[in-house]
């Protein structure tokens, strides 16, 4: 069983829509007790860090996420789910992520060269490194970006970067844990072969 | 690089996809459903659902038809019409809406802009503005386009900008259903101030049009249409091979 973790973040319909989609089960977990019953975990989530990283350790789901990780079950962090897999975030001041990815998560804005505008939205080419989750996965291909922070100083577990005026982080990985800062489940036909290749794991 | 979107907008009617000419004259075309699963094999970017239906029985429909798309349709997807409080975001984006767009709620009370915001994030908020040329000076018409605020459309942006509005959509009035290209001079004003991506609605008579939008006002984001989709006149697949071919980056499928 998918358990996509539900921690008063963001809207879980189309994440949840978008297994059916693909022939899975996916299941709404929202306690500690349900994730680590989960053969694989979706840590998603909109909005700011600090705010989601507090609700996420609310009631312990994050020594749950921690505990997945550890176990080797496969989790995949989408967007916000997928920074707070990072070490830290300078959004709002310093908060501290989950650590399963060495990185740091840093505003866009004063790293872009003049004209872009952040947030980023909309469909970005993805530049892949040879990983599982892009299996089929032609490159170039689109996916569909909304974010105005990503993850730097992240390069050897840097799996998929996209141009926007500079190399951004559009995906990472390590061994079990893996997180796109794009959002699969918006991301049309790539994006449902994307989770498809995460659920093979 | 980021590429530039289309995005095919349908206006619902109790349950029904209708387009008006000019916002009126509205005649019934197809299943909305069945119509945004056809855009979005077609390469559609996005999808905007605008909800025109004034009671109550018309609003439910509305969001059954919503649930629906949102069920087999992944991409991304706004949602406009009657939107005046916190609750109908809540309500359409409990149905598998992705972004919500503002109008006349928000100029009622602007504030919601930042509620709204604040709540979701303003990577959820779309202000939508319909503006007209009064007097050589761009006003804010409200009501799909019948009444005019007196509003400034520039400095009313600026102001849902500010407030934390994410994306903006510009539908000229004066281009609006006279197929005759987008509202250059309008889309170049607001483009100049605006941080945030703007949308332009209003005039797309054929493919030409979205090239001409592209080079002539590169900061424009994307193109939004209806009736030249609806009508199979254009086909979105074609139109992304004749952006491709003048160099404009799009998304192909």
């Amino acid at each position: 069983m998918i358990g996509i973790i539900d921690y008063g973040v963001g809207n879980l319909f189309s994440l949840i829509s978008s297994f059916g989609m693909i022939g899975q089960t996916a299941e709404v977990v929202k306690t500690p007790e349900a994730a680590l019953k989960a053969d694989k975990l979706i840590l998603p989530g909109v909005g700011a860090f600090a705010d989601a990283r507090q609700k996420l350790s609310e009631h312990g789901m994050d020594e749950a996420v921690l505990m997945a990780a550890k176990r080797g079950t496969p989790l995949l962090g989408i967007c916000l789910g997928m920074q707070m897999l990072f070490d830290a975030s300078e959004e709002f001041g310093e908060t501290a992520g989950l650590s399963l990815i060495p990185g740091r998560i840093t505003a866009m804005q004063p790293r872009l060269p003049a004209g872009l505008k952040v947030p980023q939205i909309g469909w970005n080419g993805l530049e892949m490194r040879l990983h599982p989750l892009f299996d089929g996965v032609p490159q170039g291909a689109c996916v569909y970006f909304v974010h105005s922070y990503s993850a730097t100083g992240c390069e050897a577990n840097t799996i998929a970067v996209t141009e926007y005026g500079i190399p951004v982080t559009a995906a990472a990985a390590n061994g079990n844990v893996m997180g796109t800062q794009f959002h699969p489940e918006k991301s049309g036909r790539i994006g449902l072969r994307i989770l498809s290749n995460f659920c093979s794991m | 690089m980021i590429t530039k979107r289309i995005i095919p907008c349908l206006d619902v009617r109790d349950g029904r996809v209708v387009k008006g000419v000019r916002f009126q004259g509205l005649s019934d075309v197809s299943d909305p459903v069945d119509l945004a699963r056809a855009y979005s094999e077609n390469g559609a970017d996005e999808l905007v659902f605008y909800d025109i239906t004034a009671s109550a029985e018309g609003r439910k429909l509305f969001t059954d038809v919503l649930r629906r798309a949102a069920s087999e349709i992944f991409i991304p997807l706004t949602v406009g019409g009657g939107i005046s409080t916190l609750s109908d975001f809540e309500r359409v984006l409990g149905s598998g809406a992705d972004k919500v767009s503002v109008n006349s709620g928000a100029i009622t009370n602007p504030e919601l802009i930042g509620e709204a915001a604040k709540k979701y994030g303003s990577q959820c908020v779309v202000l939508s503005v319909d503006a007209a040329r009064v007097d050589g000076v761009y006003h804010v018409f409200r009501n799909g386009g019948r009444i005019d605020t007196g509003l400034d459309a520039l400095e009313w942006i600026r102001r849902g900008i500010g407030e934390g509005a994410g994306e903006i959509v510009l539908n000229s009035i004066d281009t609006d259903g006279v197929r005759q290209g987008f509202d250059l001079p309008m889309l170049t004003a607001v483009c100049a101030f605006a941080d945030v991506p703007v949308i332009a609605s209003g005039g797309a008579g054929g493919i030409q049009d979205f090239i001409t939008l592209f080079q002539a006002v590169p900061a424009v984001d994307a193109g939004l249409a209806a009736s030249i989709f609806h009508f199979g006149e254009v086909s979105i697949d074609a139109l992304k091979a004749a952006l491709d071919a003048a160099g404009i980056r799009v998304r192909r499928t």
